[in-house]
């Protein structure tokens, strides 16, 4: 790790006082599972780092009729503690639960769990957000791309969005607040994410003296969802497939869907196809099989993961079958 | 008068008995230290600069950077320019500081010019490998194979295989070194090797042996990758004594542990064997290669267990090595057997489902072959059965075992192994002091196999009296040497040592109080903590009083087990494991329901620890068969999962139920104990790759069995699957 | 990679301060702060106007902080990015949390942090500031081991003992949480920890054990 200033304030105003105007300067301090690591590795070396978890503004977790708040502070241990988000939200409870780690629930933070930088393992050894080496040949397309992307994957970004909570948020329409220097503004979850073109951009919508603060999840009443990953182990483990759906049913007949893959592409994706492969129909096993095969229909594969688009598609077809009970 | 063979069933009081490990309160209460533990006055921090290439010239070496930054004591060359490196990861330099941050500040700020030169890191595809990187070895051939092939009623071929896995340590390797004076030594390693690696740091630091002085109470892993003192070990000495012979801790990182400091041969065969009808093996031909890193590896004894005279009548077995630009392999946990398990049992598996015969009935038509042990192979066989209720529960390649479903399939499969394991040299000091107290001293280690508590065991058995009246001191290369801690040597070595030394010792005692009691020492015996008269038990005095008669001298006496011993020990054990998995079959993902182990290693010591043993194997066995593998990169030479997120481990919820059954009593007993280390470690591959062949009906050629192989064998994609002909 | 630099991606670390704060400061502010609105101020502790109000900045040099170890108050100068389980390790002795991935995946480091179970690797000491801090070395009380030391003992939940502490305070941690853990809580809560020589079946023993006896009853 290089050396840094540290500045913990207490309000959001400091702490976006605090940031710099571009990338690389200050990052900010949340959960610090993954920023800790990250700076282990020299893959961000910040001057500054600005420690939000004092900021009260920044905690707790609201339901009203109107929806869903959850403070950008709020640790996955706490959403898995509410038995209202388990009852109303089950896709967001059930993405939490995948994280099988209680330090990384007791710690992670529900606006780190977005702004986490990737996992892959180019851009982890100092390669680059893009993974090219020192000629600036691209490191993914002929390397190890098992755990790469299948969707998005025809730009130079590769690797998958390692949000837990993204595809949950997106198929249930929520909105990210963030606040900069000049206020706060809502994004919505499905435009939160971005794919870079350059090593210096960053995977999400964010300025770089903007912070996470809210995350606003419009009431789910008469919506039925669920989260089902693909994980290998029980121990902590990265999914290697997502899928989150939420549902409105008349009587038995899908009268809308939302599908979103996680862990797929370099932001979450919002499968049209699959949901409109569900609208008008009821839901059974060939029903929500043919949404899966939907979902993936135009999914490329790199060298070696043309098995995860077998994932991507079980892992649509389960939480279609889940959310509906 | 005590003697050396050990105690009847009936007589034992702690031996085969489930003994807690002694040790066990100071490691859950943080108070063992181990080397990564050691903090010493003045301690400083030394870190290791590494290539980033896998095979390079060093051009130049700039240091004036980090020599100039506040705070850095020593810096060090380990490999100068015009070095050849030849994997990613090798030690270039280290940086000695204060604190470890500056260390590292100041091996980064270290300037090297590489000329890259082309490097090859994988292995599995042989057909890409340039053949300068491959050396074929001999034929091995036996009877008349190609006749036996023509002849046979049915023949399988297939592919089988493992990628490398790394020892993956959870205390990396180090050690912290000072200079006591100018020309002595004291080093705290992370070490399986305690009576030894001091004399080659002597002789690196040039200093007679006996000048350095070791310490080592705990060891956190080793696996078979800490025999050696290692290039960081020495020049860890050297730094100190550039830095004024003050202490320094270098342990490796973890991306360094995961990289250089110790790996396991990948193996790979394609394989045909052939059997008669009635399932009577007759032929094997393999063709393997490996690679265990620059120096490629030698050719691995295939097929497992039936390469004997007794064995399959008619082989042919050949191999290529193939060097590559990693780290060099080390010696991992019960050397190649696991490798060979999975592509021996794996191809008696397919040939077995080609004659639709149940394996464990094909075993044990072909028990003959797996001579000398034959007979415990049939009981181990019987009794594994009956744990997994095999008739109940097995059924025909690709039918579903009972629980299957339309998409997850329910399968068991079974493997056999065996290991030597005699004890190796060791020596004790047994000591009686006239106060009562006891205590036994060796230069040897415990790996967390319960070294410690067996030494405890056997004094406190031999001389009658409770665990916590005896000491037990190890850890030291001031103490008499004993063998490293490898090759399943460890119990077998130790336990004659110390049960010599204590019959000894104790005999030396009899002989002192003798008189008092009116007899002659041998009509004594030491029991419930009182030497009494064998005849007449009314006779006796307590132990404190017989040592009391020892006036002020105590009783020293040196145990030792030789090399090869067989009075109290003995070598060759077998064991079987079935493995009972479930696949689902849309996701490829493969998790234990059930893992049954029988094993035998002789006279168990401590069945708790015993078990711990088997229990510990058959979890790094899920590890390997399931999830861990070092994954290079082609393009830059590199691991790419050298970190513990993507190099996976089992954990506790993904291992399944697990029942051990140790091989005890008439048959096993008076063996006297064989190590237990690796044995166990051997069949987990194979039992887990026949359990998931059965439950999918295809063959998963190689382990770990991720789920993209799982998926592509049952697309029945090229390379995935297994052109056994069934 | 730590310690695997590529030619080229040096970037030139920042010295240590002590002989020359003035020299190291210079260095640190040079080619920076630019970008900041709120200027880098290199040094122990200083306070910065953000938003018009005043801000505690430390660092980038060693600060002193103090730190509620197992009941107490320790105290420690450590830069701003050494984290808890270094300053446990190399400044206070107290060697129990391991360190082992140093990335927050193996659970080796674990400590308690207001109650909480977390990686010590992956909290900077100056955050533990004003947190009760628990490591393994407090669980055991006069010399008596806790019921979850004493059951990981009793059912040979360790071998090598390195994985231990760390699987000791995640087990303490899931049944103060859960007395009496069903399965998918302990899958909840022992998926932060990883054992090498394959403990586990020893440590579900151990768990199921002091619940049993939570539940009054004997095994």
């Amino acid at each position: 790790m290089q050396k840094f200033e540290y500045a913990s304030p207490t309000t959001i105003q400091q702490a976006v006082a605090l940031l710099g105007n571009q990338w690389g300067e200050a990052e900010v301090l949340a959960g610090g599972t993954d920023l800790l690591a990250l700076m282990k590795d020299y893959v961000v070396s910040p001057k500054r780092l600005v420690n939000i978890k004092d900021i009260k503004e920044l905690k707790g977790i609201t339901m009203t009729a109107s929806g869903l708040r959850l403070g950008a502070l709020v640790t996955f241990e706490e959403i898995l503690d509410n038995a209202q988000i388990k009852r109303n939200y089950p896709a967001i409870w059930q993405a939490v639960s995948g994280v099988t780690s209680p330090q990384i629930r007791n710690m992670g933070t529900a606006g780190g769990d977005l702004c986490q930088r990737p996992r892959c393992w180019y851009y982890r050894a100092g390669y680059g957000l893009l993974a090219k080496d020192e000629k600036g040949n691209a490191l993914v397309p002929n390397g190890d791309n098992r755990y790469h992307a299948i969707f998005g994957n025809e730009g130079d970004a590769k690797f998958v969005n390692p949000s837990s909570l993204a595809p949950a948020l997106i198929s249930l329409m929520a909105k990210i607040k963030v606040a900069g220097p000049k206020g706060s503004r809502e994004i919505a979850a499905d435009k939160f994410f971005v794919a870079p073109k350059s090593d210096t951009e960053r995977e999400y919508a964010l300025a770089p003296n903007e912070i996470v603060t809210d995350i606003l999840i419009p009431s789910a009443s008469g919506v039925k969802s669920a989260t089902y990953e693909v994980r290998q182990r029980e121990v902590l483990d990265w999914p290697l497939a997502t899928a989150s759906v939420a549902l409105k049913l008349d009587g038995k007949t899908v009268k809308s869907a939302k599908i979103t893959l996680g862990h797929v592409s370099p932001v979450p994706v919002d499968s049209e196809a699959a949901a409109q492969a569900l609208v008008g129909k009821t839901i059974n096993e060939e029903t929500a099989e043919a949404a899966g095969a939907a979902a993936v229909a135009n999914a490329k594969a790199l060298s070696r993961n043309g098995y995860k688009i077998q994932l991507a598609k079980v892992a649509v077809k389960r939480a279609i079958l889940q959310a509906a009970g | 008068m005590a003697e050396y063979k050990w105690p009847e069933a009936e007589k034992r009081k702690y031996i085969g008995k489930r003994i807690s490990r002694v040790d066990g309160p100071l490691k859950v209460s943080g108070k063992a230290k181990y080397a990564y533990d050691i903090n010493r006055p003045g301690m400083l921090h030394g870190k290791i600069l590494h290539s980033p290439y896998a095979n390079a010239k060093i051009v130049s070496i700039d240091t004036s950077a980090a020599e100039k930054m506040p705070g850095v004591r020593v810096v060090k060359l380990v490999q100068g320019p015009g070095t050849t490196v030849q994997w990613a990861g090798d030690e270039i330099a280290i940086a000695v500081a204060a604190d470890e941050q500056t260390a590292t500040d100041a091996i980064r700020a270290i300037k090297v010019e590489y000329e890259r030169l082309p490097h090859v890191v994988n292995d599995e595809k042989l057909e890409a490998v340039p053949a300068a990187n491959k050396r074929t070895t001999q034929e091995f051939v036996q009877g008349e194979p190609d006749k036996a092939f023509a002849e046979a009623d049915v023949t399988v071929e297939g592919y089988y295989g493992n990628a490398i896995i790394t020892h993956c340590c959870l205390e990396s390797h180090g050690q912290v070194v000072e200079w006591t004076d100018a020309n002595n030594v004291l080093i705290h390693p992370s070490t399986q090797a305690v009576s030894s690696i001091s004399n080659d740091l002597a002789k690196a630091l040039e200093i007679p042996a006996g000048n350095v002085e070791l310490k080592m109470d705990f060891i956190g892993g080793g696996f078979g990758s800490k025999f050696q003192i290692d290039r960081w070990g020495t020049e860890c000495g050297k730094v100190s004594k550039m830095a004024e012979g003050k202490p320094i801790k270098i342990m490796l990182e973890r991306d360094a542990e995961l990289t250089i400091a110790g790996s396991r041969p990948s193996i790979y065969a394609k394989v045909k064997v052939g059997a008669k009808k009635d399932g009577t093996l007759v032929a094997w031909q393999s063709e393997g290669w490996g690679t265990g890193g620059v120096a490629g590896m030698g050719a691995p004894p295939l097929p497992y267990m039936l390469r004997t005279a007794s064995g399959i009548p008619n082989i042919k077995a050949n191999f290529s090595s193939v060097s590559t630009n990693t780290a060099p392999s080390r010696a991992w946990r019960a050397p190649i057997h696991p490798q060979v398990a999975v592509i021996t049992m794996g191809a008696l598996e397919d040939l077995a489902a080609a004659l639709k015969m149940d394996p464990i009935e094909f075993l044990k038509k072909n028990i003959n072959l797996f001579a000398p042990r034959a007979e415990i192979y049939s009981q181990e066989l019987d009794k594994a059965m009956e744990l997994s209720n095999w008739k109940a529960n097995w059924r025909p390649r690709g039918a579903g075992a009972p629980g299957s479903t339309k998409t997850v399939k329910r399968g068991l499969g079974v493997s056999m192994h065996t290991w030597g394991g005699g004890g190796h040299a060791s020596n004790c000091d047994v000591t009686i002091h006239p106060d009562g107290s006891v205590d036994l001293k060796s230069g040897t280690q415990d790996l967390g196999v319960g070294t410690i508590t067996v030494l405890n065991i056997v004094v406190a058995e031999t001389m009658g009296l409770p665990m916590e009246a005896v000491k037990i001191f190890i850890g030291s290369n001031r103490y008499p040497a004993s063998g490293s801690s490898g090759g399943s040597t460890t119990i077998g070595g130790i336990s004659g040592s110390s049960r010599r030394g204590a019959v000894d010792a104790l005999n030396q005692l009899f002989a002192k109080v003798a008189p008092t009691l009116g007899v002659k020492p041998e009509e004594l015996e030491a029991v419930d903590g009182k030497i009494r008269v064998i005849a007449s038990p009314s006779k006796s005095m307590t132990w404190k009083e017989a040592c009391a008669k020892l006036g002020s001298q105590p009783i020293t006496v040196r145990g030792v087990n030789r090399a090869g011993d067989r009075e109290l020990s003995s070598s060759g054990v077998g064991g079987v494991q079935i493995a009972d998995v479930s696949v689902d079959t849309e996701t490829g993902i493969v998790k234990m329901n059930n893992f049954y182990a029988v094993q035998d290693c002789g006279l168990v010591m401590d069945l708790k620890t015993a078990e711990s043993q088997v229990f510990g194997a058959m979890i790094m066995g899920v590890t390997y068969s399931l999830y861990e593998e070092r994954i290079m990169d082609n393009n830059t030479g590199r691991v790419l999962n050298p970190n513990m997120e993507f190099y996976k481990l089992a954990g506790a919820m993904d291992i399944g139920n697990m029942k051990v059954h140790m091989m005890t009593g008439k048959g096993y007993d008076e063996r006297g104990p064989v190590g237990l280390g690796e044995p166990p470690t051997n069949s987990p591959g194979a039992a887990i790759s026949n359990a998931v062949a059965n439950a999918i009906g295809v063959r998963v050629p190689t382990v770990p069995l991720t789920p993209d192989k799982v998926l592509a064998a049952l697309a029945g994609k090229k390379g995935g699957q297994s052109n056994a002909k069934i | 990679m730590s310690s695997f630099t590529k030619a080229g991606d040096e970037k030139p670390a920042l010295p240590e301060s002590e002989p020359d704060l003035a020299v190291s400061r210079r260095s640190f502010l040079k080619g920076s702060g630019l970008a900041l609105s709120v200027p880098l101020v290199a040094g122990n502790i200083r306070t910065v106007k953000a938003a018009g109000q005043d801000v505690k900045v430390h660092g980038p040099n060693k600060v002193s902080i103090t730190l509620d170890i197992n009941g107490k108050k320790q105290a420690a100068t450590v830069e701003p990015r050494v984290t808890l389980l270094d300053t446990l390790r190399n400044d206070l002795d107290t060697t129990g949390a391991k360190r082992v991935c140093d990335r927050g995946t193996c659970g080796a480091c674990s400590v308690l942090m207001d109650g909480k179970l977390v990686y010590a690797c992956s909290v900077l000491a100056l955050e533990a500031q004003g947190k009760k801090i628990q490591t393994v070395e407090s669980l055991a009380q006069n010399g008596q081991l806790s019921p979850v030391q004493q059951a990981i003992v009793d059912n040979d939940g360790q071998q090598c003992g390195f994985c231990t502490p760390g699987f000791t305070m995640a087990c303490t941690a899931l049944l103060n949480k859960y007395p009496d853990p069903t399965d998918e809580q302990m899958r909840l809560g022992l998926g932060g920890n990883l054992c090498r020589c394959g403990t586990y079946v020893g440590l579900r023993e151990a768990v199921k054990q002091v619940a049993a006896q939570k539940k009054g009853g004997r095994r």
